[in-house]
């Protein structure tokens, strides 16, 4: 089953930095559904990532998953990175069943990982040492592993973006299949503007300084998508609008010189987009 | 090219020996160089022989050349009087490593995870690191007991500082996601340990231990020159004190062999230990 998550008013401060990283964040997710975060690099979208993940705990307000604080990791949410970050020394198959090893799962262990890797398309792999694995099947061996302890929520941290552009696809699209078959809720991570409409029910788009959600994005089209239809290229369109505006802006501002934004207008001006946007959404 | 040659002779013969001539070419490739080294000591050893046969002032000691030596080395082993030195020798290095693996492999896990240990510590283990262990000799001896047990500390004291520094290398060298991969996954410190930390650094600490195998075969000679009456130290002591130059160049070539070996065991765990795909 996939899990309901609550981000409640999350403001987060890194030491020694003057503006707060995040301000405000407040989202719901709910059961099953997937859920992009879209910005440009330093928006905190990372960050609030690891919150979700239990690896960062921010410093007010909290994220509830089925109701619960989440204050730790814990296999029932798992994360994926941007590198794989397999363990060199270890098999695909050892890799792929270290988390059921590590809850002391082993019993059904052997027969799990087959159809697991069978799943990714790793079957004839299973005993090779990953090392000489390319990128793609890197990562592919990467989501057996994050799906292994049969999580409810799939955190992704940019885990496509080294890879090859036909790999890409290949993986955005399986990963919305495998989420959908298994019922698991997604939130992830990402700067490419095809990729948030190709796999998410949800963009949230999120705004630097301090990092806020600027705009939300309702994408309602039956999967699998295709990419070249009409509904698909005006999503696109639409969403590269606001990182239009987001990049004059920033130009703007540093061409006068000094950077005194005032934060209370930065405010004012995402909100009147956002509430634009939706117009927008409910229009269309 | 020959073939119509070595056909007039015997071809099933010449097939049959072909894996035969194939591995021999392939013994030449990898032993030539390695042999015209060790040759090439040999000439060095032979011609300083005969330098010190021919010069009135060091014709006593005309022994060190390769001629006697070998035939006292021959001796020592044929009559196995060459095993039990060697034995009090091993143990004392072995015993040394262990309590400077026990010792310098936590330590370098800590240091290497903890900044700010490796801050504290870096002032006070530099300055100790650089003191010859055989200015501990004094103290060593008033601290222990037995001999065996001083130059046991005088080998691990000097054999402890490559194994914690190779080993906080390694912790260090840790791709910071493992660890979040393996947190994630719900390892706990003994899984984090034995999964993740320890495969990670296997290879960095045998690259330590190396190091100190070095340092630890390096310690024991002069070590053993003081009070105990076993071990390859002595045995060299010994045959300084009775004019059996022949017999202390032959003890000089175990100890040059013996080190060897025990260096190649390290570069073979080295080897076995690394994660890194074999080119």
């Amino acid at each position: 089953m996939g899990a309901a998550i609550s981000i409640d008013y999350i403001t987060h401060h890194y030491p020694g930095q003057e503006q707060p990283t995040l301000k405000d964040i407040q989202v719901q997710v709910a059961p099953g559904e997937t859920i992009a975060l879209i910005g440009q690099s330093g928006c905190g979208k990372s960050t609030l990532l690891h919150m979700l993940a239990g690896l960062l705990i921010p410093s007010d307000g909290c994220v509830r998953i089925n109701g619960h604080q989440v204050i730790k990791p814990s296999p029932r949410w798992n994360m994926m990175f941007q590198k794989p970050s397999l363990y060199p020394w270890m098999t695909v198959r050892k890799n792929a069943s270290l988390g059921l090893i590590f809850q002391g799962r082993k019993r059904d262990m052997q027969s799990r990982i087959d159809s697991l890797l069978e799943t990714v398309g790793l079957t004839e792999k299973a005993e090779v040492n990953v090392q000489s694995l390319s990128g793609g099947q890197q990562q592919r061996v990467a989501l057996a592993r994050s799906l292994a302890t049969d999580p409810e929520l799939l955190l992704l941290d940019e885990p496509f973006s080294a890879l090859d552009a036909f790999t890409r696809v290949a993986l955005q699209d399986e990963v919305v299949r495998l989420a959908h078959e298994r019922g698991i809720s997604v939130v992830f991570v990402t700067h490419d503007i095809e990729e948030a409409v190709a796999m998410a029910d949800r963009v949230l788009v999120m705004g630097s300084n301090p990092g806020t959600i600027t705009a939300e994005l309702k994408v309602d089209i039956a999967h699998p998508r295709n990419r070249n239809s009409q509904a698909f290229v005006d999503l696109k369109a639409e969403l590269m609008g606001y990182f239009g505006a987001t990049r004059t802006a920033a130009t703007a501002e540093s061409s006068t010189g000094e950077t005194e934004t005032t934060p209370d207008d930065d405010a004012g001006e995402d909100k009147s987009k956002t509430e634009h946007s939706s117009a927008r959404v409910r229009a269309a | 090219m020959n073939r119509e040659a070595t056909l007039s002779v015997d071809p099933t013969t010449v097939e049959r020996l072909m894996p035969l001539l194939r591995f021999a070419d392939r013994a030449r490739r990898a032993l030539q160089y390695p042999a015209l080294g060790i040759a090439g000591l040999f000439a060095l050893w032979y011609w300083g022989g005969w330098a010190i046969a021919n010069n009135e002032d060091t014709m006593a000691f005309a022994s060190f050349a390769p001629g006697p030596t070998l035939a006292a080395f021959w001796e020592l082993v044929s009559t196995g009087n060459v095993w039990s030195p060697i034995e009090s020798s091993l143990y004392r290095v072995g015993w040394g490593l262990a309590y400077a693996i026990a010792i310098g492999v936590p330590l370098g896990v800590m240091i290497g995870y903890f900044l700010t240990l490796k801050q504290v510590t870096h002032v006070p283990f530099q300055f100790l690191r650089m003191i010859s262990p055989l200015a501990w000799m004094p103290i060593a001896v008033l601290a222990f007991a037995t001999w065996d047990a001083a130059i046991i500390f005088l080998i691990a004291i000097a054999a402890v500082w490559p194994i914690t520094y190779a080993t906080a290398h390694g912790v260090q060298r840790i791709d910071p996601t493992w660890l979040k991969v393996g947190n994630n996954l719900g390892a706990n410190p003994y899984h984090t340990l034995r999964y993740i930390v320890m495969p990670a650094i296997a290879q960095d600490v045998f690259a330590g231990i190396r190091l100190a195998v070095g340092v630890a075969w390096i310690v024991l000679v002069p070590a053993e020159y003081l009070g105990v009456t076993s071990g390859l130290g002595y045995a060299i002591n010994d045959a300084r004190d009775t004019l059996e130059y022949d017999k202390l160049a032959a003890i000089v070539l175990v100890i040059g062999i013996i080190g060897y070996m025990l260096d190649a065991i390290c570069v073979r765990l080295i080897k076995r230990s690394s994660y890194h795909a074999q080119g």
